[in-house]
């Protein structure tokens, strides 16, 4: 029999107060029961970092998690960076330096870098390497990324002065 | 030129949605009461099938059905899966029935499908389902295969040969018998597969009131995968629509058609409910196609001068369990070996072989990075015999641009002759020296050996078919509200198309990109298509948004001329309008031109126009349009761990006339990346048994941020001259040389020990076993 219990999480923002199965992984409980699909499921066993969300202000594989551990967290998804029908300072950084091709990476990507923003606003070239090196890539060679992020840490410097 | 037309690095219209994670990948479909669907695979490269017990599963609550081959309907027990290129050497063609019939051919060939409420019901009871195997000896290894009498990888097949055929240019044997020098090479290429971040998946829907089925699935080729539909169920053009949302990468085998998908309908039907099944990354590395198994025994020879008198050998290719693509990857190998040089006589005795392992089919540079590594390993071996800088010889070889366009003598894939359209490859080599700085190299090798340090340099020149036939289509329409679409079976996947396609569209219009919508892979939209792989789509698709374009334009001025009362000539498009060029106050909208286009009920057409604001083009090109492109690579060695550092790396391309030079870069930079991971790390390791030892990242590397260098790029352009566009196709020159000029490069570094590489992925393991003694830890 499925082994269910009751969470509450807070995911960008808003409240959740559910039950949900004990085996469910959070990235399948923030794109089939919250229906917020923009984080992709890429490899199940922690690899590729498409589904990296912010637990708790902390970068994690949300196929790696379990949703019932992140009971009484607070959970961001890709949905979360931007308001309105706008893009954030990463989000433009990616599209102006094409750090993108297919897209399915993405999201990850930017949460990844999200954090990483958050923790080091002047990174070098290599740091930035270093940091997405637990993100898998196959469209872009990196090149668009790795620009994007250092393009968006410019800016938010900028922003901040 | 404007900011967003045809030559602008416009910014693409995909991102957007991308970024704020509203893509809407077959995934993120959803439709109410959807049902789930998982596949018990073999666990066995090779068996047959005995009694299937579904009872277990049954039983599981949320199980709806568990099918196996004896429940599929008539038509699908039938036939096996339609092979997509026939050939006349392919005396017995292995396909795949839908599910496994009586024999196993892999180790991850679909048995039964089973369709619950949810994935991870279905993925329980699919492992209660019993299935009794009756293990058969499995065939690994493709030249073994080969020795008369020996295991089969098809019980009742009397050998592994899936076709044999020579490709044959002038008289080789005379060449090789007045030959100064001949040098032989054996080259292996190892397998590697595609890897997109999004694994392959589909969602069917059925529909009673009209008989037909909508499949929602992650292609490269909507309509391709109509086709097939339609003859595996037996079914009329009306009863199957495919549509292709966002795609997270294909890489060549997103456009294969594949057991799963016809599962898929079969169940939406019996079960009147829609079905989604999304492959997961075990399932991706067991039952997706791969490619790159290759073994070439080639022999080189040259004049004193090291100029080539001609190439003869075999190559072995391994084409797996079944032969969905016929024999495209080998052919599309032997046909691009001679790349830029001039080759007087060539013989090659090509042979396709089946083992137990998932077939072999295009992925990202279709068998020609393979070519390429074969063709510059040799060109460096009589560098080295003839003591000749390795650009010097490829220098002398060299097909001169005056000699343009010319025949090298073989009949490519397509039918045709190899005819290469246009390029200076002299000229490109010469820009990708120079960007390395390649003459500044020796001393900056010498140096860094009196450091202690192992640096290497490596060139590798390729030349590629692009834009391949027959036709991409598009339509281009103005609706009665004034907006501009463009519908086309270019089914991309990452590729762009919405912005690169958008811009031609713009230009004849004369409005912004914002103004155009493109609408890909929608079966129901338009009605041929082909698909995107190939690096096809700008060559074939681009004419034929232009073409359709300059119909409409022409039609709407036409229209407004009538309106209006003046002359054609006297009338230009710009901003959604037709106006008079001396007095642009004097217009008239698309969307009033649109309207009367349509005409109005009981009214008779105005003039000869035929009705509709909108005209199909479907661009055939005589042959295939010839990109090209010189990779210098530098690396580092480490010989102690057997680490590669990719110290710089230049690119110098000539895909003809640029749409979009920010996608191109972007193309070219990502095709490098799957060229440096097929050098260095991908690869796919079989135990004896035919099982994959290599099935999750942690064992099966991808290239990393920290791996993938800066790349410099240097971009040459001679138009072709099949298109009206002058495009050539760009999406797979970056991974072609890629290989060849990296495996170079470390043979380079590694010289002074005398370390000889004919293989990739040439892995830290590998260069360690290559050192042998050399290797530092075994040293000390």
């Amino acid at each position: 029999m499925t082994d269910t219990r009751t969470i509450r999480v807070h995911v960008n923002g808003k409240a959740f107060r559910g039950e949900v199965e004990t085996r469910l992984t959070l990235v399948d409980f923030l794109r089939h029961e919250l229906q917020l699909t923009g984080t992709h499921v890429g490899c199940e066993h922690g690899v590729c970092g498409a589904c990296t969300v912010l637990v708790d202000g902390a970068s994690a594989r949300a196929c790696l998690m379990l949703a019932v551990q992140c009971d009484g967290a607070e959970v961001s998804t890709v949905e979360s960076l931007a308001s309105g029908a706008g893009l954030n300072a990463l989000q433009q950084a990616f599209r102006d330096c094409h750090g993108l091709q297919c897209g399915f990476c993405t999201p990850g990507m930017l949460m990844t870098l999200t954090e990483f923003l958050r923790d080091n606003p002047d990174p070098g070239e290599a740091q930035v390497r270093d940091v997405l090196s637990g993100n898998l890539c196959r469209c872009t060679g990196y090149q668009g990324i790795v620009d994007a992020a250092l393009a968006a840490a410019k800016r938010m410097r900028e922003v901040r002065l | 030129m404007s900011l967003t037309g045809f030559g602008a690095s416009a910014p693409r219209k995909e991102d957007p949605a991308l970024l704020r994670g509203e893509g809407q990948f077959v995934d993120d479909i959803h439709f109410p009461a959807m049902l789930h669907a998982a596949f018990v695979r073999s666990p066995h490269a090779h068996a047959s099938i005995g009694r299937i017990d579904k009872s277990a599963a049954l039983a599981l609550p949320g199980v709806h059905a568990v099918f196996a081959f004896a429940d599929l309907p008539e038509p699908v027990r039938r036939q096996t899966l339609p092979l997509l290129v026939p050939h006349p050497s392919l005396r017995a063609p292995r396909m795949p029935y839908a599910l496994a019939k009586d024999e196993v051919c892999y180790a991850g060939e679909p048995v039964a499908c089973v369709v619950a409420d949810s994935r991870y019901i279905a993925e329980d009871a699919a492992d209660r389902v019993e299935v009794a195997y009756e293990p058969l000896p499995a065939v690994n290894d493709c030249r073994a295969a080969l020795a008369p009498g020996t295991t089969t990888a098809h019980a009742e097949a009397d050998s592994n040969v899936a076709a044999r055929f020579p490709v044959q240019v002038g008289d080789a044997d005379r060449a090789f018998a007045g030959a100064a020098h001949v040098f032989r090479e054996r080259i292996y290429q190892h397998r590697g597969g595609p890897f997109f971040m999004e694994c392959r998946g589909a969602v069917a829907r059925y529909e009673k009131p009209t008989d037909a089925y909508t499949l929602f699935v992650s292609s490269q080729g909507s309509h391709r995968l109509k086709r097939c539909l339609l003859d595996m169920f037996d079914l009329g053009d009306h009863q199957v629509r495919v549509v292709t949302p966002d795609v997270g990468g294909g890489f060549g085998p997103k456009g294969s058609f594949y057991p799963e998908y016809v599962n898929l309908a079969f169940a939406a039907r019996v079960l009147d409910r829609p079905v989604k099944w999304i492959e997961d990354r075990r399932e991706n590395f067991l039952a997706t196609h791969q490619e790159r198994d290759q073994y070439w025994d080639m022999e080189i020879a040259v004049d004193r001068d090291g100029h080539i008198l001609g190439l003869r050998g075999e190559l072995i290719h391994e084409t797996g369990a079944y032969v969905p693509w016929g024999i495209v990857l080998p052919w599309i190998a032997a046909t691009t070996v001679p790349g830029p040089y001039v080759i007087p006589s060539f013989k090659l005795d090509v042979v396709s072989v089946y083992t137990n392992k998932i077939q072999t089919t295009p992925v990202r540079g279709a068998g020609r990075p393979e070519a390429v590594v074969t063709m510059e390993r040799l060109m460096d071996r009589v560098a080295r015999e003839l003591e000749l800088d390795p650009a010097e010889v490829r220098r002398r070889n060299f097909i001169r641009p005056e000699q343009m366009p010319y025949n090298v003598g073989i009949i490519f894939r397509d039918g045709r002759p190899v005819t290469y359209d246009s390029g200076d490859y002299p000229a490109c080599q010469a820009a990708a020296l120079e960007a390395s700085g390649y003459d500044g190299f020796r001393q900056r090798q010498a140096q860094a050996r009196s450091l202690g340090r192992h640096i290497g340099i490596g060139i590798a020149n390729a030349v590629e078919a692009t834009g391949l036939g027959p036709y991409e289509s598009a339509t281009v329409r103005i609706s009665t509200s004034g907006k501009i679409v463009v519908y086309t079976g270019a089914t991309p996947q990452g590729q762009s198309h919405k912005t690169t396609l958008g811009q031609i569209a713009a230009e004849q219009f004369g409005v912004g990109l914002d103004d155009v919508t493109v609408v890909t892979g929608d079966t129901a939209a338009i009605s041929l298509g082909i698909g995107t792989f190939a690096a096809r789509t700008a060559a074939n698709a681009g004419p034929s948004v232009h073409l359709a374009g300059l119909e409409v334009a022409l039609k709407a001025k036409t229209i407004a001329a009538g309106m209006m009362e003046c002359l054609l000539e006297d009338l230009e498009l710009a901003d959604g309008y037709v106006r008079l060029k001396s007095a642009p106050d004097v217009r008239k909208s698309l969307r009033e031109i649109a309207v009367r286009s349509v005409g109005m009920p009981g009214f008779s057409m105005a003039g000869e126009l035929e009705p509709g604001l909108e005209h199909t083009a479907h661009f055939t090109p005589a042959q295939s349009a010839y990109s090209n492109g010189t990779h210098v690579a530098e690396v580092e060695v480490d010989i102690e761990t057997g680490a590669v550092l990719i110290l710089r790396y230049t690119v110098a391309h000539d895909c003809g006339r640029v749409i979009n030079p920010m996608v191109v870069d972007g193309q070219v930079i990502g095709g490098v990346a799957h060229g440096i991971g097929n050098a260095l790390f991908e690869r796919l390791v079989y135990d004896d048994q035919a099982q994959l030892l290599t099935g999750t990242f942690a064992d099966y590397l991808l290239p990393l941020a920290t791996d993938v260098p800066r790349i410099d790029l240097v971009h040459l352009e001679t138009p072709s001259p099949l298109n009206p566009l002058g495009i050539k196709g760009a999406g797979e020159g970056g991974t072609i040389p890629a290989i060849a000029a990296i495996v170079s490069a470390v043979e380079n570094a590694l010289a002074p020990f005398g370390v000889r590489i004919a293989e990739a992925p040439v892995t830290p393991q590998r260069i360690v076993e290559l050192l042998g003694s050399h290797a530092l830890g075994r040293t000390r």
